[in-house]
């Protein structure tokens, strides 16, 4: 589990919130080691945005208990709130104001002196490549210089806890790398931090640790490692050359795997998890001339997170914003 | 951080003036909000002052144009409350309520801040609509400290409208719905007034109405101050509206902004 003794930095136990009908949140435990980076990963609606939301004051729960920094999110949230930053999906800055502008004024919200908050200001903006852009208004921002602003804001007070919901959610590739670049920076200053994503390379890269939540609770904790090998060793992956041949591939795969079959439509790909894959591929070939299928590529990997999902979830992670919470 | 070094006190007055330069930033940087919000007022004047004006009957001894004024002003600020509610609303959906809501600040700045500002907005479109009265013929009667009393209550008027502007803003969270929702209410009561025409002529429920909304009482002693005729008791009755108004909507906005979720 995790440090030995000392208090979680972030810890939720049986949290609960419902929205009308809707259970967000169903019994949720989570812990965070301080200093350490945990992320958050599950399908769209399963309630990693209401935890997030439930952490940082902004939304209270009907049930269980959440605490940051050992203050309790409801009976403390004045002082937890000193201790916090948060960037959101939505990239929350002033467009009308500069780069600057933002910085300073969330600054002086979290009450630093004015004179600290332009300094850490400048020290921000020249760190996030913004230096040139700092008396631009924020609207002639581009979507990653949002998002980096954004990022900047929530660290000006240099908050031991971070927040981050969905930090690269719609960046271009190039823009995400530059987002991971700040956010290992702070791995590496040792802030404690909680991302939620529904890109599994992204928690595979980043986090130390990997909570799965599904419709509100918790179903695996671990680092990427312990998640997949909880999936079983080896996996099979066979791409077909004719889209047409694939229910048919599938059938034939599946007695040799020791789980379900995934069918990728796109990728014209069937894969599933078998332990001591390379030997079993030998036969799995043999019944896929058989039947007359085709083969492009063939491989047997080492499962991904994509894998760890599917087999805990019974279901794909999907992209797209995260429903209403 | 020097939270500790500052009182509560000192911190939400900060706060709340950090939020109004934030806010009054915005009113050189986005143009269009000042001229919008002159262009409805200046179109009424021009509606009034040469198509319906001439069909309207007055008390003898008043133009029609300084009659119509007292009644323009009001509108104007009035109608200046849609830009509370907007701004309000478009800060939650961008998200930035979140973040303010999520730092450790007063629970009222963000509020005190939009609203402190559309009040030095307001201020910049009623003084253009006073040069736009001007030249359309309005002769302002009344001494200095009288106009000064008016504009005064005109202010305060417009401050306290912004204060629902704000409450409605973060309760429908959308700046479409923000601006039907705020005809529902302000075209009602200000066609239900003296703002534009006596209320002598009106059948005696909606009558009774007009004579007794705040509203009326404002116009009609805005007019009084600006004309130079008597106020009369509209002066005092105007201002514990305002002071009434205030207090219930500032609870409420302050409540509703505690609540407030991003609509995503």
């Amino acid at each position: 589990m995790t440090s030995e003794g000392t208090r979680p930095a972030i810890l939720a136990e049986g949290l609960v919130k419902r929205f009308g009908k809707t259970v967000a949140l169903d019994g949720l435990d989570l812990e965070v080691a301080a200093g350490t980076v945990l992320g958050l990963l599950g399908p769209n609606g399963a309630g990693k945005t209401t935890a997030v939301r439930i952490f940082t004051t902004l939304l209270e729960p009907d049930a269980g208990h959440a605490e940051v920094a050992g203050l309790d999110c409801v009976r403390d949230a004045n002082r937890l709130r000193g201790q916090i930053g948060l960037a959101g999906q939505y990239a929350a800055v002033d467009e009308l104001l500069t780069g600057r502008e933002n910085l300073v004024m969330v600054g002086r919200l979290y009450r630093m002196s004015r004179a600290d908050a332009r300094a850490r200001a400048r020290e921000l903006l020249d760190q996030f490549g913004l230096a040139d852009a700092a008396n631009r208004t924020a609207k002639t921002y581009s979507g990653g210089m949002r998002r980096r602003l954004d990022l900047a804001a929530s660290l000006i007070a240099t908050p031991p806890v971070l927040f981050l919901d969905e930090p690269t959610t719609g960046l271009d590739p190039r823009s995400r790398l530059a987002m991971w670049d700040r956010i290992s920076a702070l791995r590496a200053q040792g802030v404690t931090l909680l991302m939620t994503t529904q890109y599994l390379e992204e928690a595979d890269y980043l986090a130390d640790r990997i909570a799965v939540i599904d419709r509100g609770r918790t179903i695996a904790v671990g680092t990427a490692d312990e998640l997949k090998r909880q999936v079983g060793g080896e996996r099979i992956e066979l791409t077909l050359a004719r889209e047409s041949d694939l229910a048919l591939a599938g059938r034939t795969l599946e007695p040799h795997l020791d789980g379900p079959v995934r069918v990728e439509d796109d990728a014209r790909r069937v894969s599933g998890a078998a332990a001591e894959g390379a030997r079993r591929m030998t036969e799995v070939v043999r019944d896929f001339d058989a039947a007359g299928l085709r083969i492009d590529d063939l491989a047997v990997r080492r499962p991904t997170l994509d894998d760890v999902f599917l087999s805990l979830t019974g279901h794909v992670a999907e992209e797209g914003e995260e429903a209403a919470a | 951080m020097n939270a500790e070094r500052h009182g509560w006190l000192y911190w939400q007055i900060s706060d709340a003036a950090v939020l109004t330069v934030r806010a009054l930033r915005h009113i050189p940087r986005n143009p269009a909000v000042l001229v919008f919000s002159t262009i409805q007022p200046v179109m009424f004047v021009v509606l009034f002052r040469y198509v319906l004006g001439g069909a309207i009957k007055l008390p003898p001894g008043v133009s029609y144009v300084n009659f119509l004024m007292a009644g323009v002003f009001v509108n104007t600020v009035a109608f200046g409350s849609f830009t509370t509610g907007v701004g309000l609303a478009e800060d939650l959906q961008k998200g930035l309520i979140d973040r303010f809501r999520s730092l450790p600040m007063s629970r009222a700045a963000v509020l005190i801040g939009r609203t402190l500002s559309d009040l030095v907005r307001n201020f910049f479109t009623g003084a253009i609509m006073f040069g736009v009265g001007v030249i359309v013929g309005f002769n302002p009667q009344g001494g200095a400290l009288e106009v000064l009393a008016g504009v005064g209550l005109l202010l305060l008027l417009g401050f306290v409208f912004s204060w629902i502007g704000a409450t409605i803003g973060l309760a429908v969270k959308n700046v479409e719905a923000v601006q039907s929702a705020g005809l529902i209410w302000i075209f009602p009561l200000i066609f239900a007034s003296s703002a534009f025409v006596p209320t002598s002529t009106m059948p005696a429920g909606l009558r009774a109405f007009a004579n007794n909304q705040p509203i009326t009482h404002v116009v009609d002693a805005v007019r009084g101050w600006f004309l130079g005729t008597p106020v009369g008791s509209h002066a005092w009755i105007s201002i514990v509206w305002c002071l009434g108004i205030l207090v219930v909507f500032v609870a409420l906005a302050v409540r509703v902004y505690r609540r407030a979720a991003a609509s995503s």
